[in-house]
């Protein structure tokens, strides 16, 4: 009898596999950090350095993520992946949240998972060489363009030369290294992809000023993290540490004087932002210092741009449209009350 | 049964009564159903796992998105795929180019391996040493290695198109985006006339062949079949041809501002995944050719020999009809192979059934119905190829004695 008495157990435990997992959130608790899904390699963004350490905006998010929850920046676990693996990977449970340069589409947001925010505003743009003399891409009939597969860049790159009636040829590839090796040695005229990562693209060419960047931005791309739908309490804390980095630095609070903020401020913004007044942290599963650890440990919004894309940095952006709301950009946060 | 009676008969029965649990006949079947039981147990909780969870993700499921716009770019696309073709066509495409790898790649790949093959036999120390060393060098160096060299290192390294080489100045081109051949285009009805002459060429040869063997074994008389064939075949369509007042022109590629438009044009993603495939399958099939041959005994040669028959004949109507017994399983082990390894063009972006497919996932989110497809044509294509190898393998067979 103890056969059948197995044989129930195991059914009973196949059907137990299908049960509920636990909130994304309890289980980056239980698990010590955060799975997190960059770019295999894009300067800027997420890229990993000679000692292994990944750098980026989207690098930052994820400890921004790992300090609100963990008080430790540095409790997080990189997942380098491709364009075409990374939905499948945030589905599956293979990461807690994907902070990979990935555009905000209506198709993505009510199909793929939830975008928790935008953390750069970017548009497609065009790189060619300058021999080829070029100014436009209006002159780009009949050029080879090479592009990434599986992003909303080879559906832009379609539509645009559609719309713009002119004929082009098409050399795709599924991992960037390939793409740029490419365009590198003369397989294709033009590269496309979100003007951010233009930059970065051109810093890892033999001979990055013989290439110039096209003034057309031909799609509006706004990249953001994401999570898996059906997850509130998740998306809550993600959606909330995205603000929290805009929120400081429209309030003025920085890695250097967030000490001297919580201590001495009569800001009742920033004493909530800080923790010091309500219970927003505590409301959203963490502790009420998550905003302080963030801003202490990573930085504001302003701070982790500069650092990683801003004009002091190889690839040289501008603020731009990632502005502040109050200094004319789109960066803006509901308020914590 | 046994058990039952057993249990009827209790003492009086000289066999040993036995609990029924303890009945080997009982016990196998109750072995056989609990098997059964686990089997479809997984396979039932595998498939319902997969539907409750992605339900409770909210990811749709079903076959319906092939019909959406796909809205990306081919760069090959043998089948039409307008602007406004579906995820399904798409796919469709990516079929279609898989397979034109995988049949030049095939043929490319046997005409190669037999060479080789045969020339590892040869008494010719230099040339059997070339063929040795093709051998062990391609097939111990990874395929996708061999698919990065030839892409990046031999075709990427080729002029740029404004410098194109040209073998025949102003004819074919060639340079870093490809081959460009010119393009055939044939007036009136000369197109037609020469399709019309090599079916109607093809069919006489296989009559006449047919018909000379009959006569063969009926009187033993000889008709030289082969030269007629070869006349039939290449004759009649160049008297079409000839009839149409030679009515070709043909098209060669134009410069434009960045490339050349026009003429036959071959993506140099195509080049490289064919080549590579072939030479490296090839190296394979020299193998199980070399194996082949060295399968039939020598005493077969040296009895065809002593009854006078010439070393082609020998080959032809002795050693070969032999070998290929033993050649044509493992060939169809390499053809699939290499249908199946043409999956690594995503590496170099040549757009085949992987890698369409693999857009379309990313691009509708449908990963399991996307794999589900993978796998069905793969599987079709593996079944197919296998079922027409097993026909071939079965009339070689038959040639036994």
């Amino acid at each position: 009898m103890t056969t059948k008495i197995s044989v129930a157990a195991f059914a009973a435990a196949l059907v137990a596999a299908t049960a509920a997992q636990a909130g994304t959130l309890d289980d980056v608790k239980n698990k010590g950090f955060v799975q997190c899904g960059v770019n295999t390699g894009l300067a800027g963004f997420s890229i990993s350095d000679a000692s292994g350490n990944w750098k980026g905006l989207d690098a930052d998010f994820c400890r921004a993520l790992a300090a609100a929850i963990f008080n430790d920046a540095n409790k997080v676990k990189f997942t380098p992946l491709s364009a075409k693996e990374r939905f499948t990977a945030l589905q599956s449970g293979e990461i807690d949240v994907l902070s990979r340069n990935t555009t905000w589409t209506m198709s993505r947001d009510t199909k793929q998972g939830k975008f928790a925010g935008v953390m750069y505003y970017d548009g497609q743009g065009f790189m060619v060489r300058k021999s080829l003399g070029v100014k436009s891409a209006k002159e780009l009939g009949g050029a080879t363009v090479c592009t990434q597969t599986g992003t909303t860049t080879e559906l832009n790159l379609a539509d645009w030369f559609r719309a713009n009636k002119l004929e082009y040829k098409l050399v795709s590839f599924e991992k960037d290294a390939e793409v740029v090796k490419t365009y590198d040695t003369g397989g294709c005229d033009v590269l496309t992809t979100d003007a951010s990562g233009l930059y970065g693209e051109r810093l890892k060419l033999v001979k990055p000023d013989e290439h110039m960047v096209l003034p057309e931005i031909i799609s509006k791309e706004p990249l953001g993290p994401m999570v898996r739908s059906g997850d509130d309490a998740w998306f809550n804390v993600v959606k909330w540490t995205y603000f929290a980095l805009v929120q400081a630095e429209e309030l003025g609070v920085d890695s250097k004087n967030v000490d001297d903020m919580a201590a001495k401020t009569d800001n009742p913004e920033i004493k909530r932002l800080l923790g010091k007044d309500g219970s927003f942290g505590a409301d959203i599963g963490l502790t009420n210092a998550w905003a302080y650890q963030i801003v202490k440990l990573v930085g504001n919004y302003g701070e982790v741009f500069e650092k990683n894309v801003g004009v002091n940095t190889p690839l040289k952006i501008e603020r731009g449209i990632n502005a502040l709301w109050t200094k004319g950009g789109l960066q803006y946060s509901p308020p914590i009350r | 049964m046994a058990a039952a009676d057993a249990r009827r008969d209790g003492g009086r029965d000289a066999r040993p009564s036995v609990v029924w649990y303890n009945d080997p006949k009982w016990r196998s079947l109750f072995f056989q159903a609990l098997t059964l039981l686990v089997v479809v147990g997984i396979g039932w909780s595998i498939v319902h796992n997969t539907a409750v969870n992605l339900e409770r993700r909210h990811i749709a499921q079903g076959f319906d998105f092939l019909s959406t716009t796909a809205g990306f770019d081919i760069n090959q696309t043998p089948i039409a795929y307008p602007k406004d073709a579906s995820y399904g066509r798409a796919i469709l495409v990516g079929v279609a180019n898989t397979v034109i790898v995988a049949v030049i790649g095939i043929v490319l790949a046997t005409i190669i391996g037999f060479v080789v093959g045969i020339g590892r036999l040869s008494h010719n120390v230099v040339f059997s040493a070339i063929c040795t060393a093709y051998v062990e060098t391609l097939r111990n160096i990874p395929v996708l290695l061999q698919i990065f060299f030839w892409y990046f290192a031999v075709l990427g390294l080729l002029p740029a198109p404004r410098n194109s080489l040209q073998p025949i100045t102003g004819w074919i081109f060639i340079n870093n985006r490809g081959i460009y051949l010119p393009e055939f285009r044939f007036g009136g009805f000369a197109g037609w006339g020469i399709v019309i002459g090599l079916a109607v060429g093809i069919l006489a040869a296989v009559v006449i062949a047919r018909r000379a063997r009959r006569r063969q074994q009926a009187t033993g008389e000889q008709f030289p079949v082969g030269r007629v064939a070869t006349a039939l075949i290449l004759g009649l369509p160049f008297a079409a041809f000839a009839a149409s007042g030679f009515d070709l022109a043909l098209v060669p590629a134009k410069k434009s501002t960045f490339n050349l438009t026009g003429g036959i044009e071959l993506i140099p993603s195509l080049i490289a995944l064919t080549l590579a495939l072939a030479t490296y399958t090839a190296s394979f099939i020299a193998e199980v050719v070399r194996a082949g041959i060295l399968a039939v005994s020598h005493g077969q040669t040296e009895a065809a020999r002593s009854l006078g028959l010439s070393h082609g004949h020998t080959l032809r109507f002795i050693v070969i009809p032999q070998a290929m017994r033993v050649i044509v399983p493992p060939l169809t082990n390499q053809f699939l192979n290499l249908t199946k390894n043409s999956s690594l063009a995503v590496a170099i972006g040549y757009p085949d059934l992987v890698s369409t497919g693999g857009i379309v996932l990313n691009q509708s989110g449908q990963a399991i119905e996307v794999i589900a497809i993978w796998m069905a044509i793969y599987l079709g294509t593996s079944v197919l190829t296998s079922l027409v190898m097993n026909t071939y393998n079965r009339r070689m067979a038959i040639v036994e004695r």
